[in-house]
């Protein structure tokens, strides 16, 4: 059986298993709704969570795109300038420290209920990782490589560009990887904490309201776009990879 | 002349080597043996101006060179031409694509122009970098046992192939083989903790064949050379 036969068998399995506790303990349907209520509340509704997620899918993948080039081009200049490196570093380092919820509160404060509270959370959350990870691997350039370029007398920004970028690419597309999934907890974090629109006020408002299956629908929506969201940036992340190691697909069928 | 004259003290204090002197047969080889950790490739690296992890005791003007180390260092994400168009890129220069293609020919990796490292066999990566080697087209040439993770029959074939394309240019060959030595070098030496102590050669600018009786003694001298310091 292939990937995908098993990722469906493992959805009925997980379904099933979800329709059996609801149908054996007899739970009332605004403690745990049956997949199928949800279902039902997830077509019936399905303009009113388009509409919503439609507002959180933008403000993950405009924090997305902002965390990845801001946390891609502080590594590159904290590659660069060893001031930047010294002065900042300790600065990055403490601002990971402060759980990024804690500041959700004043970023509403100081950036209103629209979106950009929200879009400022997920840049927050995924600039660390994209930037911690890409510095990690323009500093772990191979040695052998620097002393040719050394050699060949090649400029400093040329030894940046041409071997640090490429050689730390694989490093980038795991601080993607891992800002993909951070993003959309950002985006939420924010919506719980002031918002008029979005997943995560349709989930506190569905919740306060005990239509948990309106809850549980939107939760279901804002997991599988989680997911399409992670496997398309692993795809990309992949494919950088591949790239910067060689691995065309010509030797991977050699090999 | 191409000379070093010197000592060289370790980051924590400790001499790596004292009083060494090596003088480079011009338009010739140099081949430097001596066992692990004597300071054989900081030597090298003196010479090519590279860090050393060091205080040397003598200035060395840094000449142009190009290197050719022990791994291949080809850049995995460029192919073979564009791993032997490298130094010019690296420089801002416009790459001269034609005369990359002959070089690749000469080594005879026409066929593979296009293929990234991870394609080629552990010869034909080193062929690529002599490629690029001869690219860069310096005067001097350093070699850190470019030819030791290679098995005995491509490392003979490398050593004539090196042997022909380098003529002309003066190369320093760190290398562990006596045999190698012995049928590359016009000058011969062997390092230790006392120094850099010169050793016999081949006659004649031509490569020796392996299996030549001259071969087998200068083999020999340098083999017996290098227990008696290890000992």
């Amino acid at each position: 059986m292939n990937r995908f036969t098993w990722i469906v068998l493992s959805c009925i399995f997980a379904i099933s298993l979800w329709q059996t506790l609801v149908s054996a303990t007899g739970v009332p349907h605004f403690i745990l709704p049956s997949p199928k209520q949800v279902l039902d509340t997830l077509i019936k509704s399905r303009e009113l969570i388009a509409w919503h997620a439609l507002i959180t899918i933008s403000e993950v993948l405009i924090g997305l795109l902002l965390g990845a080039a801001l946390g891609a081009l502080t590594a590159l200049h904290l590659m660069v300038s060893k001031t930047s490196r010294k002065l900042l570093m300790p600065i990055l380092v403490f601002s990971q420290a402060i759980p990024v919820f804690a500041l959700a509160p004043v970023l509403t404060l100081w950036l209103g209920y629209g979106i950009w509270s929200k879009v400022f959370m997920a840049v927050l959350i995924t600039y660390f990782p994209v930037a911690s990870n890409f510095l990690d691997g323009l500093r772990r350039t191979d040695r052998g490589f620097l002393d040719l370029a050394s050699t060949m007398r090649a400029g400093k920004w040329q030894t940046l560009l041409q071997i640090r970028l490429p050689a730390a690419l694989p490093s980038l597309a795991s601080g993607l990887k891992l800002a993909s999934v951070y993003a959309p907890i950002g985006a939420i974090i924010g919506e719980w904490v002031g918002a008029s629109d979005g997943l995560g006020y349709l989930m506190l408002l569905a919740n306060g309201r005990a239509k948990i299956d309106l809850m549980f629908a939107s939760l279901f929506v804002l997991a599988t776009f989680t997911v399409i969201l992670h496997s398309v940036i692993s795809i990309f992340a992949n494919w950088l990879t591949r790239r910067a190691k060689g691995e065309t697909k010509e030797v991977l069928e050699n090999a | 002349m191409i000379k070093l004259t010197g000592s060289l003290k370790t980051g924590n204090n400790t001499w790596l080597f004292k009083d060494a002197e090596l003088e480079l047969v011009a338009g010739g080889w140099t081949c430097l043996l001596g066992s692990s950790g004597v300071g054989k490739t900081t030597i090298l690296r003196l010479f090519a101006g590279l860090d050393t992890h060091g205080t040397f005791t003598d200035e060395l003007k840094t000449r142009n060179c190009s290197y050719m180390a022990q791994q291949d260092l080809l850049m995995p994400w460029l192919d073979v031409l564009g791993n032997v168009l490298l130094g010019a890129k690296l420089r801002g220069e416009t790459p001269d694509i034609k005369r990359g293609h002959q070089l690749i020919e000469r080594v005879g990796l026409s066929d593979h122009a296009s293929k990234y490292p991870r394609q080629l066999s552990g010869g034909m990566r080193q062929r690529a970098a002599l490629a690029r080697t001869l690219m860069e087209d310096q005067d001097l040439v350093l070699l850190d046992e470019p030819f030791s993770a290679l098995d005995a029959k491509k490392r003979a074939d490398m050593q004539e192939l090196a042997h022909e394309l380098l003529s002309g240019k003066t190369v320093m060959l760190v290398t562990h083989d006596p045999a190698e030595a012995a049928r590359l070098g016009d000058k011969n030496a062997v390092m230790d903790t006392t120094g850099i102590h010169e050793m016999p050669a081949k006659k004649g600018a031509s490569i020796l064949a392996p299996e030549a009786s001259e071969t087998l003694k200068l083999q020999a001298g340098l083999l017996v050379k290098l227990r008696k310091d290890a000992a």
